[in-house]
Order: structure tokens, then C-alpha cells, then sequence
């Protein structure tokens, strides 16, 4: 199908999409990779009358150690941030979890950024980047600010960004020694997670010493499996013992029934998941 | 006087010559085409599944840039006809008319309301998002049981119920009477989208009161002559081609609301135009494949013989009949009992509409649906009986030697072998390994648990002896025609009222013509898809190409022999029977020097010069063949499954085919068949399922819903094959297309449910989604709580 | 909006809307009708072309979104002879309809880009953003590990 019409600019500095932005209102949209985005427009499910494209702004793409953590700027593409050192040293959950995202053709233009601030629940990194306990980085018209993802992902494809502002990178705490897993549970390569499990454990002694767990598709938004972070904490890391750990993993969670999987699966799936995602990351057999 | 030629490419692993341009983008797609003035057209569709319009507002839409004419229903109503059904299966069928544009009811979401011709395909779109319809909403009705009930919501005037057509042979109720096991059960066949890979698209251009159309079709003949019935242009006015066509399937097995449309636009603007589908829209409104619920009771002997099959079905046509809607059915009705014996068969099949896509056609078209029936209903008889599934099917089979049989359905079955297939089948499957580590599995509590599925098919194709499509009220027939000329310089063209969409017909043709003629495979040259150049054909459908339109070739490949035969003795200065033929070449009995090469006579036919009195300066000859009987294509499919029972997960461990399709032209063709069959077939097991809204919507819409397999999500199949000639045709060949989509859906289900029966598991709706898998195994297990409960 | 886009080598210079697909651009202001559509939303791949020497959907790319890029389709991948890939999905019978085939064949380039040396899991994976209806992939997996075993497999 055929979008509807809109004006597109492409902007050459960071200043220039804010302002491009905040001018458009509610009007305006930001098209990083567009693999999300397209589509919306295709289906005539969106319909803004400017998109302001971010794929000119070179200073938002690539990857920085800035010491306590690793700075992912938000247009770093999938693909590249598969292929990244320094993820993969420091935050290898990321590296895994590109990996399960849609096909290389999308993953060539889809970017860590857009991924996020779309929001969709279904999507994989904003339960990655909320396990890893990661910050946010917004520059707007009242410029910088830092955002953790609790605050940052508010609904259904739904971010607190305000208008005119536009994330611009990602700071992920270095997780040097700690194990990773996420585990994503689809019917086809192609489809959407029903449900998916974002885990990263630090192990002492053959226990959990302390685990992270953020949920793909139980809600609105991502969710803290904190019900299971806490049982798990201490426990042994054992396949066994983490899938006992999971068995609270669905709390707080208000999972939707959709074509793909009724509420009560969800939940199902995701104390399974949680238990293997735990035992994975704690190195468990 | 009998010859016999040689298979030097019969049989050969040939690439194909359609290749070259596909792979290389130098395609001929419909969508290509572009042609000076063409206005493009886009389609507004109703939004609901039942209502009534009352009211069409096109001004906003007129007014819009690049807007070159608008249509609702009113303004094309007089000239629209009705879109044909050809296959009106009982007398007192209930047929309502089926505008191409709706006029003042809609029936299905999707359903055609209004017309735009732009210029360019993005105004088109524009304008169409202006057209504003107002409608009162009806209720849709989505449930045939409930479409029948009593105080239902009617589709149409006449009814709910489109026909019920019975069929019975033998004492069903002796059979049934005092029979020591009675098995009843209730089988879904899920509602499919085909989802060729090409989206259809229609070029339409006039030329005075002479119409060309290019359509992605299936069917260029048969649409040919329906558009002339429908708008009541004269047939030879009317030029139909099917360019290159990206899949089929059934799919393209229609007379469409969009051709006809485009045909009434151009004559009405004078003017070529373009509809191009998107695939949300195809979804919707691609006729849709299967649907059905199926009652069948299954009466046996303590040892398992079988005594009698009763078959009930609801199908559901959706809100019109389309071209075989009706029939899709009845070609199951007599594939129910399948490859076993028993006394007693009745059937009967209710057509049923609901206010949803129309159904028809899709690959199987009827046989898919009845062979899963009775081969899940035969693992649930094994199972109940504690015999051995394959054993079961043994015990009941028609045996080799009993062939040709004629089973209690009314089908002459002419050749086959099911020992064998199965046979080899089992060994390279390691049947008896698996079932070691089956039980194994089982033993230990296993949370993955190891199923095994078996599915021992045939299928009737090589549609079909026009005279049974008679007796069955099918309005057409099911020849087909064959065309050679020999050209003068030694070259053949062949013409084939065949319409390939990817089964490569120019490939195997030739192979087959090479032989028939001797001539080299490169210098044949396969035409098709246009009626102005093959003028006589039926199309491409129901496995039939190569049984009948092979056959046909064969045929007329014979009387250009004999022809050339006649020539060649006047250039010899012999007697037509001294002549012998031997690759291509009549040569005299005895004196192989002397003789003549088939392009040399073609050149002597040419020139003329010396023919024999009376004989025609020509070569060329063609045939209609009728099939006596259809072709039955056998296979033993076995698939293995890990169930995930905390998940409900579903993988294929391996997956075996050993199937029979007669002799075989090119193996690559049949094997590649082979695999796309399979994939379908698996498919539906799996993952697709065309799933409406309790509003009527159509919710997978998208490829994003209706999910499709890619390569990373099947397995690499095992796929041998037996040789059992067909003894109905000179080929020998029984057809391949459709016998892999029949063959793997039940063995996928048989295997899903063979891991689980151990919980307690008979049936799981498909498709056996994961999460429809652990429902299952959470519903058993509660049955069985309860159960030790009490 | 202004848009210069090299394709197949050919440099275009056009005036474009900013909705306007590449895909459609390609086939209908390009000329270069060997890259088809396939569907509304970026799952089938039978669109898919090389952008800068990396495979996307064209679909999901907007023709501005191209300019100054260089792209590749199917029709832009021989060099007077066949492509490898190409010879491999003819030799093994990797077709059938041909729809899917373009983008499949330049999914396939880019993958072997990327893993000059996949084993069949690794080719099934890669490939798993290209849908096919016709094959059940088996011959296509064939093709690309032959191709991929060939000594000439460059973009």
C-alpha cells in the first residue's frame, strides 16, 4: 500500500533535527532506519506530515567506551552494533539479542535509537536495554537530559520523550563477568516475540549473586521480572533452582491476549523462560 | 507399423530454459507493463463484513489531483453482470449473484464498493482514502454451524445454505451395524490464504471494440471465455495473456471482480489501465483455501479392517460462489476412503456461506482435506486398537496386485504400490530407531517428547475426463491441446494450452517433444499463456498439466511423425511401410542409410516441390486429448516432532517422502514440487490460519500476521521416490504439483499428536500452534487430575 | 525533493516526492522492473537490492532516503557472465515462479558478503527475511552453499 503524502528534511546537525522537529508538533516525526516506521506509513497506520531524517547525523552513530560504561549513539545500526567490540565485551546481551532481531536486510538499516523510541513492547531492545539497567541520553529544546528506562518507556509504542526531542544515545553499564541470555520465544524466525526473556546474572560461588530480568511483550511496556530477580538472588545456579526462581517471573505483569497468544501463555511462557533465560546466564547446564 | 521413441531427455535432470530470465530480473511480471495513457486503478472495499450502502459520495475523490475517473456500484451496475460460478454441483443449487462491484450490499470485509483510474498509482491511493461510502451495518455471520440455525442472519435472500450433495455406495449401515469398533470424530480444516508470491495484477487495454488484457491468471483460456459471458464482449474481440505469472496455486484459479472491472474501465474510458494488488489487500480479497468441519464416524473389525466410513461435512463458501467454490469439496468427497478397502462410504457435504472472502481452489482443492481426515482418523483407530499405525495401514491397503482397483468411492485406481513406498520410506526414515527412542523418551518423563507422523496418500489429478466433470455439473471440460509446428529450418515450436506459473512447462515440453521427435532440446521452443497464440487450452490446475497437456503432446507429436512419414516415402521412392522410425530419422527397414531426418522433410514440406499427390505442404499437427480416467499419485510421508510440552513448541526432527508420481519427465521439477508441496503442507500444520475478528475483519491481513514459514524455520526434507507407471497415458506420468501439500499436513498433525497421546491427546486444532499445544497438554493433564481425583 | 541515485552503474538524477518507495522508484522511474513487490510490510523480501553494498528492502526505504547512494539489483549483478549465485540457483534448481528469486539472490550476495564460508544452518538463518511459496527453500540452501564454494563469490 501507498503512505499519504508528508514533507521530509535531512537535517545535517543534531541542532537542526530539534528544531526541525519541535517546529513539526505533533505533526512531525523522526525516521531513523525506518524499518519500523515504514510499514506504519505504508499501512497508512501513521500519517505525520513532516518526517525529519536522522540518517545524515554521523555524530550519532557509533559505539564509545566512556569508562564506567559503554555509549551506544542511537543511529548505530543493528547490524553494526552486532558486530561491535566493545558491546560484546561489555554488554554481549545486545550483541545476542541484534541478533534475533528481524532479518540482516532490516537489521542493516534498523537502528538501536529507533527501536527504542518506538516502544513497542513487542520489540527486543527496550526489554534488553531495561534488564541492563541502561540510561537514556535525550537532547532536546531545553537541551540535555538522562533518562532511565523505567521513566522513559510510558505506553504502547509510547516514550515520555517531549516534543522536539530525540534520543541520541544509550549508556549501558559495563557487565564485565556477568552472564547474558536473552531468550526470545516466536513461531516463525519472522514473527514477533509471543514472549521474551532479557536476563544478565552475576554468579559467586556456583550461586546467583545478583540477576536483572526485563520482559518483552507482557505489557505496555517493558517489564522488571523483580518477583524473580529477587528469588533468584542467592540462589543456586541451577537449572532446577532458577526455574523455581521463575515461578513468580509474571508478576506485575498485565500480558495481552492477542492472534498470537492468549494472556494466560504469556504468563506461562514467561515463568519458563525466565527459568531458562536464569540458567543460561548463570551458566547452568 | 508401431513406433517407438527413445528417451534420451525423458528422464533427464534438464535445467530449466524458463531460468534465464528470471534470474536475471529480465521478468515479465503484469505489474511491468506500462503502456501510453494507461490510468491506474484503485479499488475502496467495504470496511464491513455485512451492510448495507446507502449512500456512495465520489466528489471529493473526483476533484483530487490526477484524478481520471471515478465508479461506484450505480455507475457500473447495468454492465457488470455477475461474476460466474461454473460448477453449480446440485439442481437446486442456491447461486446468488455476485456483483464485481458492490451496489447495495456487502458481504465480506473487503468486498469491492468503488473504482479510481488516475495517472499515477500514488494519486490513485489518494483518492481512494476520499471516496466516502456510508453504510448500515448488518450482522455479519462468521460461524456456519450458527449460519444455519434456525433465525440466522441471511447472507443472501435465499438462504444461508448453498447446496448438499450426497454420495453413498454400499450398505453404510450393515457396515455400522454390530460393528466391533465405531470411532466417531470431529476434525477443523482451518480457512488458508494461499499467498502466492506474486501479488495479481491486471493490464487492460482497448484497442476500438477489441480488448487486450494481461492478467497474472492461471487460467488465460478459461478467463477468456468467462469475460465474454460476463460483459457480453464477443469472445474474439477479447485477447487474454498471462505474462510471467510469480505462483498460483489455485489461487489464480479465478474469474475476478478486478479483471472484469478493469475490462468494463478501459471500454469505458478508451483509455489502457493498471491494478496492481498490495498484498494486504490480496488477502482479503484472493479467494481463500479449505475451511471446513469435518464429522466422520469410522466402523472397523476387532483386527482393524475397516467395514465403512461415514463423512459429513460443513464448507464454507464465504459469501459468493466463485468459479469452483462448490466443487473445491466435492473432489475430496471421493478421496475420503483413500488407499484402503472397506464395504461401505457415504458422504455428503454441505455448502454453507458466512459473510466472509469467498473460498475456492487452493493446492488440493478438496484432496488435502479429505486425506488428512482419514489418516488422522486411521492413527486414532490404531491407537484405540493398540496396533501399529503403519501396520493398521497395511491391514487395509489396496495391494499391488490388486491393481487396477476400483474402490468403493467409484475411482478405477489404475497403478500403484504402496509396499514399496512405504517400504523404502521406513528404512531411510529409521522408523523403528526413532520408535526405540520414542518410548524411551516416554519412559523417562521426558519434557520433550519425540511423535512420529504417518501419511500413506493418494490423490486423484490430471483433471479430468470431461465426461465425469459432466456428470458432476461441472460446466467445462477437462482436455487438453497441443500444437506443433514445424518450421522450416528444423525448429519446433510447440503450443501448449497449458499456463505455467513456475511448474516449468517449457522445460519438461521440450524434453518430452525432443523425444516424440528426435529434435534437440534446444531447438524446441514452448508457447503459451496468450490465447491469440495458443488458441485452444484449459489451463493449469488440479496437477493436470503433464498428464493431459503431456499427453496431448504426445499425441500430436505421433500424427507429425506419420505425416513426415508419408513425405519422406515420396523422397525415398518407397512405401510409407517400409519406413522405420529411430531418433527423429524414417529410415527404410533394412537399408538404415537411406533415410530422412524429420527437419529435412520439415524443409521438403516447406518447399513443396515434390510432395506426394494429395498429401498437405505442412507438418504441423495438433490434438485434443480427454483423459479416460484421473491420475493417482501415491506417497508414504513420515515426519518426526520434539514437543516442547513446558512450551508447547513444535520442531520437525526429520522429515521423509518417498512418493510415486509415475514416470518422471525431469526430476528436478518433481523434486523442487516435492519440497514447495511439503513447505504448504506444513505450513498449515503449523502456523497459517486466515483469522477473523468477531466483527468480520480479517486480522491477518498482512504477511506480519499470517505467518508464512521461511527458510530458517523448516527443515531439509529426505525425498526418494518409487516408479509404478500410470497405465492411462503413453507417458506413463501421474502429476506431482499438489501431492506434496496433500501428503504433509496430516503427517505433521499425526507426528504432534503421537508425542502426546501418552497425556491423553487426540486431536489438536490446527493450526498446532504452541500455544493450541500446551492448552492441549494442560487440558489433558486437568482430565486426568480430575479423573484420579474421583 | 531532488534525488540523484546511481543504479546498476547508471547514474539518475530525478524530482521525487518525499513518500515515493524506492522499490517504486527502481521499477517505475528507473525502468528496472527486475526488482519486485511482494508485500506491505518488510517480511518478504522479494524487493530486497544491495544499497551501498549491503542488502535492504527497497520497499522499506524511501527513494530520498537513496540519494547519492549507489544500489544494486538483480539485473546489476552479472559482469557479462552469470553471477555465481546465479549459475547456482539455475544449476540446482533453486526457481520456480522466479518472484522471490531477485530478492532471494541478493539476500543470498549479501549474506556470503558477510559469511564467505556458511554452513546450512547459517544460510537458513540468513535467509529467513526472504519468503518463498514455491520451493520449500531445500534447493535454494543448495545453491547458496555451492555458490559459497565457489572461488569467485564476490558482490
Amino acid at each position: 500500500m501507498i503512505s499519504s503524502k508528508f514533507d521530509y528534511v535531512r537535517p545535517d546537525s543534531l541542532d537542526e533535527a530539534v528544531r526541525a522537529l519541535a517546529s513539526g508538533g505533533d505533526d512531525a516525526k523522526v525516521i531513523a532506519g525506518g524499518q519500523s516506521l515504514m510499514p506504519l506509513l505504508r499501512m497508512r497506520l501513521a500519517n505525520p506530515e513532516k518526517l525529519v531524517d536522522l540518517g545524515g547525523l554521523g555524530e550519532l552513530r557509533g559505539v564509545r567506551d566512556i569508562g564506567p560504561a559503554i555509549e551506544i549513539g542511537a543511529m548505530t545500526t543493528y547490524y553494526e552494533a552486532g558486530r561491535d567490540y566493545l558491546i560484546r565485551q561489555h554488554c554481549g546481551l545486545i550483541t545476542q539479542a541484534t541478533a534475533t532481531i528481524a532479518d540482516p536486510a532490516v537489521r542493516h538499516r534498523g537502528t538501536i535509537g529507533g527501536g527504542l523510541a518506538h516502544a513497542d513492547p513487542a520489540g527486543d531492545m527496550p526489554a534488553v536495554i531495561t534488564a541492563l539497567d541502561a540510561t537514556l541520553v535525550v537532547r532536546g529544546p531545553s537541551g540535555e537530559r538522562e533518562i532511565k528506562p523505567a521513566d522513559f518507556f510510558s505506553d504502547y509504542l509510547t516514550t515520555t520523550l517531549e516534543p522536539g526531542e530525540i534520543l541520541t544515545a544509550v549508556r549501558v553499564p559495563k557487565h564485565d563477568g556477568w552472564g547474558y541470555r536473552y531468550e526470545k520465544f516466536n513461531v516463525t524466525a519472522q514473527a514477533w516475540a509471543i514472549v521474551g526473556v532479557a536476563a544478565v546474572a552475576r554468579r559467586a560461588d556456583g550461586h546467583v549473586a545478583e540477576a536483572r530480568v526485563a520482559l518483552t511483550n507482557m505489557g505496555s511496556v517493558p517489564i522488571r521480572a523483580r518477583a524473580a530477580e529477587a528469588a533468584a538472588a542467592g540462589a543456586e545456579a541451577s537449572a532446577a533452582a532458577l526455574a523455581a526462581a521463575a515461578a513468580h517471573a509474571d508478576e506485575g505483569t498485565s500480558p495481552p491476549s492477542d492472534l498470537r497468544a492468549a494472556a494466560d501463555y504469556r504468563r506461562h511462557l514467561a515463568r519458563v523462560l525466565t527459568g531458562r533465560a536464569l540458567a543460561a546466564a548463570a551458566g547452568a547446564s | 507399423m508401431t513406433t517407438e521413441t527413445v528417451a534420451n531427455e525423458v528422464g533427464k535432470a534438464r535445467r530449466r530454459k524458463e531460468d534465464a530470465r528470471l534470474i536475471t530480473g529480465q521478468t515479465n511480471w503484469t505489474d511491468n507493463i506500462t503502456l501510453p495513457g494507461m490510468g491506474y486503478v484503485a479499488f475502496a472495499r467495504s470496511p464491513h463484513a455485512h451492510a448495507r450502502i446507502t449512500s456512495v459520495d465520489l466528489s471529493e475523490a473526483k476533484a483530487a489531483p490526477g484524478v481520471l475517473a471515478v465508479f461506484s456500484g450505480a455507475d457500473v451496475a447495468a454492465e457488470q453482470g455477475g461474476l460466474p460460478c461454473a460448477w453449480p454441483v446440485t439442481p437446486d443449487i442456491v447461486m446468488p449473484n455476485h456483483p464485481p462491484m458492490a451496489v447495495d450490499t456487502v458481504r465480506y470485509a473487503g468486498e469491492i464498493v468503488a473504482a479510481v483510474v488516475a495517472r499515477d498509482r500514488y494519486a490513485a491511493a489518494d483518492a481512494v482514502a476520499l471516496i466516502d461510502v456510508s453504510y448500515e451495518p448488518l450482522e455479519p455471520v462468521l460461524d456456519m454451524e450458527a449460519a444455519l440455525a434456525e433465525g440466522s442472519v441471511k447472507i443472501h435472500d435465499a438462504g444461508n445454505k448453498s447446496f448438499t450433495w450426497p454420495f453413498a455406495n454400499g450398505d453404510i449401515d450393515a457396515a455400522f451395524r454390530d460393528a466391533p469398533i465405531v470411532l466417531e470424530r470431529t476434525y477443523r480444516q482451518q480457512r488458508l490464504i494461499p499467498c502466492a508470491m506474486e501479488p495479481r495484477a491486471v493490464v487492460c487495454a482497448p484497442v476500438g471494440d477489441e480488448y487486450t488484457m494481461w492478467s497474472s491468471t492461471q487460467i488465460p483460456h478459461v478467463l477468456r471465455v468467462m469475460l465474454a459471458l460476463v460483459t457480453g464482449i464477443p469472445e474474439h474481440n477479447i485477447r487474454v495473456i498471462a505474462p510471467d505469472v510469480g505462483g498460483g496455486f489455485g489461487s489464480k484459479l479465478q474469474v475476478t471482480a478486478e479483471e472484469v472491472l478493469a475490462l468494463l474501465l478501459a471500454r469505458r474510458l478508451g483509455r489502457p489501465v493498471k491494478w496492481t494488488e498490495s498484498r494486504s489487500e490480496g488477502n482479503v480479497a484472493v479467494h481463500h483455501g479449505r475451511d471446513q468441519i469435518q464429522r466422520i464416524r469410522i466402523a472397523a473389525d476387532a483386527d482393524g479392517r475397516l467395514r465403512g466410513l461415514d463423512v459429513d461435512l460443513l464448507a464454507d463458501m464465504g459469501a459468493y460462489l466463485m468459479l469452483v467454490t462448490p466443487g473445491v469439496p466435492l473432489l475430496g468427497a471421493f478421496m475420503f476412503n483413500a488407499i484402503y478397502k472397506m464395504d461401505a462410504y457415504r458422504f455428503a457435504c454441505t455448502g454453507v456461506f458466512t459473510t466472509k472472502t469467498p473460498t475456492d481452489a487452493y493446492r488440493g482443492a478438496g484432496r488435502p482435506e479429505a486425506t488428512y481426515a482419514i489418516e488422522h482418523i486411521m492413527d486414532d483407530l490404531a491407537a484405540h486398537l493398540g496396533v501399529d499405525p503403519l501396520e493398521l495401514r497395511m491391514r487395509n491397503w489396496i495391494k499391488h496386485e490388486e491393481f487396477p482397483f476400483t474402490t468403493i468411492a467409484g475411482l478405477t485406481y489404475d497403478s500403484g504400490n504402496y509396499e514399496a513406498a512405504t517400504e523404502k520410506a521406513r528404512s531411510l526414515f529409521h522408523y523403528d530407531a526413532l520408535r526405540s527412542e520414542q518410548a524411551e523418551r516416554a519412559a523417562a518423563g521426558a519434557t520433550v517428547r519425540l511423535g512420529i507422523g504417518i501419511s500413506t496418500f493418494t490423490e486423484m489429478c490430471g483433471l479430468a475426463p470431461s465426461r465425469i466433470l459432466g456428470s458432476l455439473a461441472y460446466a467445462a471440460g477437462g482436455w487438453e491441446h497441443a500444437s506443433i509446428r514445424m518450421l522450416p529450418t528444423g525448429k519446433v515450436e510447440v503450443v501448449t494450452g497449458s499456463s505455467a506459473h513456475g511448474q516449468g512447462h517449457e522445460t519438461a515440453w521440450s524434453q518430452i517433444v525432443a523425444d516424440e521427435l528426435g529434435v534437440p532440446f534446444e531447438d524446441i521452443k514452448v508457447l503459451h499463456g496468450d490465447t491469440q497464440v495458443s488458441h485452444r487450452g484449459m489451463d493449469t490446475y488440479g496437477s493436470r498439466s503433464l498428464v493431459v497437456g503431456g499427453t496431448a503432446l504426445v499425441v500430436a507429436c505421433g500424427k507429425v511423425r506419420e505425416k513426415a512419414r508419408i513425405i519422406a516415402a515420396g523422397m525415398l521412392e518407397v512405401a510409407p511401410e517400409d519406413l522405420e522410425w529411430d531418433a527423429g530419422r524414417w529410415s527404410v527397414r533394412g537399408d538404415p542409410d537411406q533415410g530422412k531426418a524429420i527437419g529435412e522433410i520439415a524443409f521438403a514440406a516447406f518447399a513443396a516441390h515434390a510432395l506426394p499427390d494429395g498429401v498437405e505442404p505442412s507438418l504441423d499437427s495438433d490434438a485434443t486429448y480427454d483423459p479416460d480416467n484421473f491420475s493417482f499419485p501415491h506417497g508414504t510421508h513420515l515426519c518426526s516432532v520434539e514437543v516442547d510440552t513446558e512450551t508447547g513448541a513444535v520442531k520437525i526432527r526429520s522429515y521423509v517422502a518417498v512418493d510415486d508420481v509415475g514416470v518422471v519427465v525431469n526430476p528436478l521439477i518433481v523434486e523442487g514440487q516435492v519440497h514447495g508441496g511439503i513447505a504448504q503442507g506444513i505450513a498449515q500444520a503449523l502456523y497459517e490460519e486466515a483469522a477473523y475478528d468477531s466483527s468480520g475483519n480479517l486480522v491477518t491481513a498482512t504477511l506480519a500476521d499470517y505467518l508464512l514459514p521461511s527458510a530458517a524455520d523448516l527443515p531439509t526434507f529426505t525425498t526418494e521416490r518409487t516408479t509404478t507407471p500410470s497405465t492411462g497415458n503413453p507417458l506413463g506420468v501421474k502429476g506431482v504439483g499438489e501431492a506434496g501439500t496433500i501428503a504433509s499436513t496430516p503427517a505433521v498433525v499425526n507426528a504432534i499428536i503421537d508425542a502426546l497421546r501418552p497425556f491423553g491427546i487426540e486431536d489438536i486444532p490446527m493450526p498446532c500452534t504452541p500455544e493450541r499445544v500446551w492448552r492441549a497438554i494442560e487440558a489433558a493433564r486437568s482430565a486426568r487430575a480430575e479423573g484420579a481425583a474421583q | 525533493m531532488k534525488v540523484s541515485v546511481t543504479v546498476d552503474g547508471v547514474r539518475y538524477e530525478d524530482d521525487v516526492e518525499p513518500r515515493l518507495l524506492l522499490v517504486h522508484y527502481l521499477r517505475d522511474q528507473a525502468g528496472r522492473t527486475g526488482t519486485p513487490i511482494g508485500c506491505d510490510t518488510t517480511n518478504c523480501g522479494a524487493c530486497t537490492v544491495l544499497m551501498n553494498g549491503m542488502s535492504v528492502k527497497s520497499c522499506s526505504v524511501l527513494a530520498v532516503q537513496a540519494d547519492g547512494a549507489e544500489i544494486t539489483t538483480i539485473q546489476g549483478l552479472a559482469n557479462g557472465e552469470l553471477h555465481p549465485l546465479q549459475r547456482a540457483f539455475h544449476e540446482e534448481h533453486a526457481l520456480q515462479c522466479g518472484y522471490c528469486t531477485p530478492g532471494m539472490i541478493m539476500a543470498a550476495a549479501d549474506l556470503l558478503r558477510d559469511n564467505p564460508h556458511p554452513n546450512e544452518h547459517e544460510v537458513r538463518e540468513g535467509l529467513e527475511g526472504n519468503l518463498c511459496r514455491c520451493t520449500g527453500y531445500q534447493n535454494i540452501v543448495r545453491a547458496v552453499l555451492k555458490a559459497a564454494g565457489s572461488a569467485e563469490v564476490t558482490t
